[in-house]
């Protein structure tokens, strides 16, 4: 009789719990997604379910009826046998031919999987920590993709918008119906790249690249996560992919383009402090506050602070703060951003970082130095 | 040997007698004690994961402590709980069963155990050092372990050393008694199976923990002395370390459910009257088992981009293990069937280990179809199913044998009423804890983050109820040792109705001593 006031205990907390969160979406299974692939998939996880299904059904029945009526309590007598080779051949033998069952329709989803060829669109994906980059090959365009939710709602500030932690400011905009190949790689440490909506997941490691493909059925936008451990933000490196149709992904390059022809145009005029600092912070909070942090103070030891320090503060030092921001610092995880930003973008964050918090040294530096250190390389 | 000699028959006294001791029961009994230590340190750090994750948002730790505080529990329960567990059984029982007297090689058994806590004060006291404690997950995948590691690494390495040096010197110690020190008549096929899966897991375990402590070296080299083995820009592969972490990572997960394997085989004979269904065929799948697990190590990196002829041989080796894995759930179920069972407590942890790691077993066969992989790999739903054969599988079945050779370590009785207790808390605890885990993975949500977008709330808000529920009950198992060792109903010799075996042939508790001449095994 006590046992059974642990378990009703236990059963009290259950009915509790389901009527506190009765209003929400309980997701249950992986989506269908919007690819052929991403449907086969499905349907191969669907079959082996049932299959696990039915055969706890079988097993777990014989198992609670023998509780239940070779109990000793009911008077049930041991029987002594202990051997039985034709049982045994049996469940050896049905499992396996089971597998090979299920072995035939796995094998050809993963031959097709594997088919990169005759791609239409090429792009490659390359993770930084902790931000995706695209590169569209052939089309000399190339942009990053950074977490857009706002600080606030991460640290319980604001309510939390429905898209929370799935938003970035530049999603990956792609054609429907054509086949997409994805040159997957990355730049610092092993990311892994993954939209269930295509049943694309590939792991993007330093110094190689992994191809994957998809080809989407209909527009929208999908949205997905770094699958990877890749350090402190693994969990802040979404992916949104904005499928469009064909006329409408040729509007968008066009329109791509022309903003960053507008940007480099930007670097040759004259930026006063005041501007740059406010374009400075933008890129501080998107590109740099995840390890120097906003306020500028760092994790100790592994990232250093910026405010107050030496080589953002000390006059002789510029030419040093440049050149650790343009070529990154090997074997640490201060990338080369002179790949990453703009010139004005750049010539912004150094600036940013000489007068924020204190630092107030009154130092510009101007796109057009940035530029020019960047040609004397 | 008479005491005129200057033998000691009993033990010393004070703390030589556990500094000193040679004696296989003393030493079983401090791995046993170090492990459930661990098995608190490991689990208030699951209890830190599981308060972040009770809502979305960072409420109580930072991204960078919560990613110490995944890697720190996983590395604490698989090599301080789970793994010295197992080798604390295997010293207490090994001897009892096979009729010897202690281990074969007695000093090298204490100095494995005293290995042990210097290794993990060492990675405990990274939790402290400038940086943190190492972040990059159980696994440590390079170069996060390598090129982008907090100095702590080094301690990390180290550690692993120690621990590694440890498990192969007790796994050397239990292959040598086995073979060794057997009872005369006892032949192999007349080995209890809990011997057995444990002769089995200490050959996996001489095996492959020196590819561990290769692969860790490997990394050490890199980080402090310039080689570039996980590094691309050097020539070398960060897809090598993976190859080299999990062909030693499969056959490990292994070593933690053998002996589980073992427990569960002597215990349900014993509360069903009953002789073990199939022995000869149990001995044969775990020994295939054992094989086939150094030929399945690629299951983890089927989206690291190997060619599709490997993805293919390791999609078909892996669905070939579970064939042998079934097998053995059917001799249990074969064993209780008409049989006459009761229901104490190593019986309901025992029957829910066949239930439960069943479960385990099937998320195990789904995550072996490698197309569907590539969706669940690295969600929670991986999550789901490792926890679920390694809590209600390999702890499950430490618990087990903790209450049935309980009365016969301390010559007490246990009191079942609490033991029920604890069982049936532990069983609501876990499965509300890791049963949602397979939901939200399906759904989408990545493993080994600290904070998650909003759709995954509800069901990570039960997981952490279940998951306080279920740290919490394991205090009621604290409760039922410190009782059973202070008193209780004298124990018997045969402690359970149904129970066979040599162990059972000695006084409850058992002496110090035992089986100095060897007993006649029918
Ligand atoms: C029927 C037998 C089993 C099969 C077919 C199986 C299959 C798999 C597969 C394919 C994965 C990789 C999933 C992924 O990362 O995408 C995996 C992960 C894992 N399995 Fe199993 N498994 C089985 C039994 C076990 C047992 C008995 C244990 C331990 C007691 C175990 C422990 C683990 C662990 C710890 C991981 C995850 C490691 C990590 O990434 O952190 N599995 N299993
Ligand atoms: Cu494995």
């Amino acid at each position: 009789m006590k046992e059974r006031s642990c378990s009703s205990a236990a059963l009290i907390i259950l009915a509790a719990l389901w009527s506190v969160s009765a209003q929400a979406d309980w997701a249950l299974n992986m989506t269908e997604g919007v690819t052929e692939v991403s449907r086969s998939i499905y349907s191969l996880h669907m079959q082996i379910f049932w299959i696990c299904v039915v055969i706890a059904i079988a097993v777990f029945s014989v198992m609670f009826w023998s509780i239940i009526h070779h109990r000793k309590s009911a008077g049930a007598k041991a029987e002594q046998f202990h051997e039985n080779t034709t049982v045994e051949l049996i469940w050896t033998i049905v499992p396996v031919l089971i597998l090979v069952a299920m072995a035939v329709p796995a094998t050809t989803t993963l031959i097709e999987m594997y088919d990169t060829s005759d791609s239409d669109v090429d792009i490659q994906v390359t993770g930084y920590q902790w931000k995706w980059q695209y590169q569209y090959l052939g089309e000399d365009l190339s942009f990053f993709s950074n977490l857009s939710t706002n600080p606030d709602e991460i640290y319980n500030k604001v309510e939390k918008n429905e898209n929370y932690l799935l938003e970035v400011d530049e999603p990956l905009v792609v054609p429907i119906g054509k086949k997409i190949r994805f040159l997957v790689t990355s730049n610092d440490v092993i990311h892994s790249w993954w939209v269930p909506a295509f049943a694309v997941k590939r792991d993007a490691i330093p110094g190689f690249i992994n191809e994957s493909w998809t080809r989407i059925d209909e527009v929208g936008i999908y949205r997905g996560q770094c699958a990877e451990l890749c350090g402190k933000d693994h969990g802040f490196m979404p992916i949104v992919v904005q499928a469009v149709t064909d006329e409408d992904y040729a509007l968008w390059l066009a329109d791509k383009k022309a903003s960053i022809a507008a940007e480099v145009a930007a670097a040759a005029r004259i930026w006063s402090l005041e501007e740059l600092m406010e374009r400075g912070e933008k890129v501080y909070q998107t590109n740099c506050a995840a390890c120097h942090q906003v306020g500028g103070q760092g994790i100790s030891p592994m990232f250093p602070a910026l405010k107050a320090s030496a080589i953002a503060t000390k006059p002789e030092q510029i030419d040093e703060h440049i050149k650790i921001v343009l070529e990154g610092r090997a074997g640490t995880a201060m990338q080369a951003y002179a790949a990453q930003l703009s010139a004005v973008e750049l010539a912004a964050v150094i600036t940013y970082e000489r007068n924020a918090w204190g630092n107030d040294t009154g130092d510009i530096i101007t796109p057009q130095s940035i530029q020019s250190m960047l040609k004397s390389k | 040997m008479t005491s005129a000699v200057g033998h000691h028959h009993g033990p010393a006294t004070g703390i030589t007698r556990w500094l000193f001791t040679t004696n296989h029961k003393d030493i079983g009994s401090m791995y046993l004690i170090f492990s459930l230590l661990m098995f608190f340190i490991g689990g208030s750090m699951a209890l830190v994961i599981r308060m972040e994750l009770v809502e979305p948002g960072l409420q109580v730790v930072q991204p960078e402590f919560f990613n110490q505080m995944t890697t720190m529990h996983g590395l604490i329960m698989v090599f301080g709980a789970v793994m010295p567990a197992f080798v604390g059984l295997a010293n207490w029982m090994v001897p009892l069963m096979i009729g010897a007297p202690d281990m074969a090689l007695p000093r090298l058994n204490n100095f494995s155990f005293w290995l042990l806590p210097f290794a993990f004060f060492m990675l405990l006291s990274t939790l402290v050092m400038d940086g943190g404690a190492p972040d990059f997950g159980w696994t440590f995948y390079a170069p996060l372990s390598t090129t982008y590691a907090p100095p702590s690494v080094t301690f990390f390495i180290f550690a692993i050393h120690l621990a590694g040096v440890s498990s192969i010197l007790g796994a050397i110690n239990v292959i040598v008694t086995i073979m060794n020190m057997r009872a005369p008549t006892m032949s192999y096929m007349k080995m209890p199976l809990f011997v057995w899966t444990w002769l089995i897991t200490a050959f996996l375990l001489v095996a492959v923990m020196p590819v561990l402590a290769g692969t860790v070296t490997m990394m050490l080299t890199d980080i402090h002395f310039g080689t570039s083995f996980f590094d691309a820009g050097g020539g070398g592969d960060p897809v090598l370390f993976q190859h080299l972490f999990w062909f030693f990572g499969h056959p490990e997960v292994y070593i933690m459910i053998l002996p589980a394997f073992g427990i569960i085989s002597q215990i349900v004979p014993t509360f069903s009257r009953k002789p073990l269904f199939g022995y000869a065929s149990m001995v044969y799948a775990t020994s295939s088992i054992a094989l086939l697990s150094f030929t399945v190590w690629a299951h983890h990196m089927f989206t690291v981009g190997i060619p599709l002829v490997g993805e293919l041989f390791f999609m078909y080796a892996t669905m070939l293990i579970s064939v042998p894995t079934g097998v053995k759930v059917f001799n249990w179920v074969a064993t209780m069937f008409r049989g006459s069972m009761t229901f104490e407590t190593p019986m309901l942890f025992a029957i829910a280990f066949i239930v439960l790691f069943t479960i385990g077993g099937f998320s195990g066969l789904m995550l072996a179809i490698s197309p569907a992989d590539f969706q669940y790999h690295d969600t929670y739903f991986v999550v789901a199913h490792f926890h679920y054969v390694l809590v209600p599988g390999a702890v499950f079945s430490i618990m087990a044998a903790a209450y049935y050779w309980m009365p016969k370590w301390t010559g007490n009785m246990y009191d079942e009423y609490l033991g029920k207790c604890h069982f049936w808390c532990s069983f609501v605890g876990l499965n509300l804890t890791f049963f949602p885990m397979h939901f939200v993975g399906l759904a989408g949500m990545p493993r080994r983050i600290p904070d998650y977008s909003i759709q995954f709330a509800d069901f990570n808000l039960v997981s952490s109820l279940g998951g306080f529920l279920f740290g919490f009950s394991q205090l009621i198992f604290v409760l039922v040792v410190v009782k059973c060792v202070k008193g209780g109903k004298k124990a018997e010799a045969v402690v359970w109705e149904g129970a066979e075996g040599l162990e059972w042939q000695v006084p409850s508790p058992a002496p110090y001593h035992t089986f100095e001449t060897p007993p006649e095994v029918k």
